[in-house]
């Protein structure tokens, strides 16, 4: 073959080949589709169907499709991965670790406010308030989800997310929620003051931007508090 | 209740059977969320996905679906995807936050414990939540690989 690309060659691209069908000069799947990818079509089109992909391309610019067929492929994968929960599982995963973070940045904000206030001096009364905080701050070392038994979610602590908010309450996913919780360093702060800061910073799954405006523009992103 | 059909079946147009598999999870109340599913995935995907599926994992199942139509319904390009890309960012930002925060501590408390021998300590390896944050940066980068280039 004299070039590896499907729009020079006559190879049929990844969608057409099949679909066994006659790959046209000006096939929309072509692009980005190629022959040697070939488990990236059978994927989307097994989750989302070719003549869904067809119709949602033709929707968006052409400079924009590569990203739209990418993450179509994206999904279908986890979906293929996952049937139950798909791409949500990764969401409700990469939230919990958010929450985890932002709980234990407030927690090491509240502590370092701490030494702020006192200032550096070499008071005995300093000493002893840093030996306090240390001790407060390891005890809970391990695995801590604040305000809960740990396992698989789905209690009480999700009622401050919104109702799209997931969390996979079966078991099918509790080896998922042991994982975040072994990375869980652990403090002893106020649960229910952090638990007021992560909701205010979390806000809804639905204000998400596409990743070129969220790295430029933050008005509706999640802040770590 | 005979004559109720679902939202899937009074969208396409057919009988409701006893039967249907779809009416459970998208009952005739709700037909924008049958419509926003039918438009992503189509009917009969949708119902060769949840027939797949053990009975008590259908409903799960059936509001994930929704919920990644509706992304994608709102963001065509990226879908959940987007949502995905921003919590990796506002994770490995909160990530920093913290280890500076931390380091801070950590020069605090060895200001607090020697003032005047060590005003600018390393940080070392007691700093037992650094060590752990930074072992875990490969867990935080969730574990079925954003990149798109697989096959």
């Amino acid at each position: 073959m004299a070039s590896s690309s499907s729009s020079l060659s006559n190879s049929p691209c990844a969608a057409c080949k099949f679909l066994r069908r006659k790959c046209q000069p000006e096939c929309v799947f072509a692009p980005y589709f190629p022959p040697d990818q070939p488990q990236k079509f059978v994927n989307v089109h097994k989750v989302f169907g070719a003549s869904n992909v067809t119709k949602l391309l033709n929707e968006l610019h052409p400079s924009q499709r590569e990203d739209a067929v990418n993450s179509l492929a994206y999904e279908a994968d986890m979906r293929l991965r996952d049937p139950v929960y798909g791409c949500v599982g990764v969401i409700s995963l990469l939230q919990h670790q958010l929450r985890q973070l932002q709980m234990d940045l407030s927690c090491a904000k509240s502590e370092l406010s701490k030494y702020q206030s006192l200032g550096i001096t070499g008071h005995a009364g300093l000493i002893a308030a840093a030996a306090a905080a240390t001790a407060t701050t390891h005890q809970n070392l391990g695995i801590n989800l604040i305000g809960s038994g740990g396992g698989g979610g789905g209690g009480g602590r999700e009622h401050h997310f919104h109702h799209h908010q997931f969390f996979p309450r079966d078991h099918h996913h509790h080896h998922q929620q042991q994982m975040l919780m072994s990375f869980d360093a652990g403090s002893n702060c106020d649960a229910n003051l952090l638990a007021m800061n992560v909701s205010s910073g979390i806000g809804q799954l639905s204000q998400f931007q596409s990743p070129r405006a969220a790295a430029g523009d933050d008005r509706r992103t999640i802040h770590p508090s | 209740m005979s004559s109720g059909r679902c939202a899937a079946c009074r969208y396409l147009r057919r009988r409701c059977t006893q039967d249907c598999i779809l009416s459970p999870y998208f009952p005739s109340n709700n037909p924008q969320r049958f419509a926003s599913v039918h438009r992503i995935y189509g009917a009969s995907n949708v119902t060769k996905l949840l027939q797949r599926l053990p009975t008590h994992l259908r409903a799960e199942a059936a509001d994930s679906l929704y919920f990644e139509a509706q992304c994608r319904l709102e963001d065509p390009v990226y879908g959940c995807v987007g949502l995905i890309f921003l919590l990796q960012q506002q994770i490995h930002s909160a990530e920093s936050q913290l280890i500076k925060t931390q380091a801070e501590i950590a020069v605090m408390k060895s200001q607090t414990q020697h003032p005047r021998t060590q005003p600018f300590p390393a940080i070392s390896g007691s700093n037992n939540l650094l060590l752990q944050q930074s072992d875990n940066d490969a867990n935080l980068s969730f574990s079925n690989q954003v990149s798109f280039g697989f096959i």
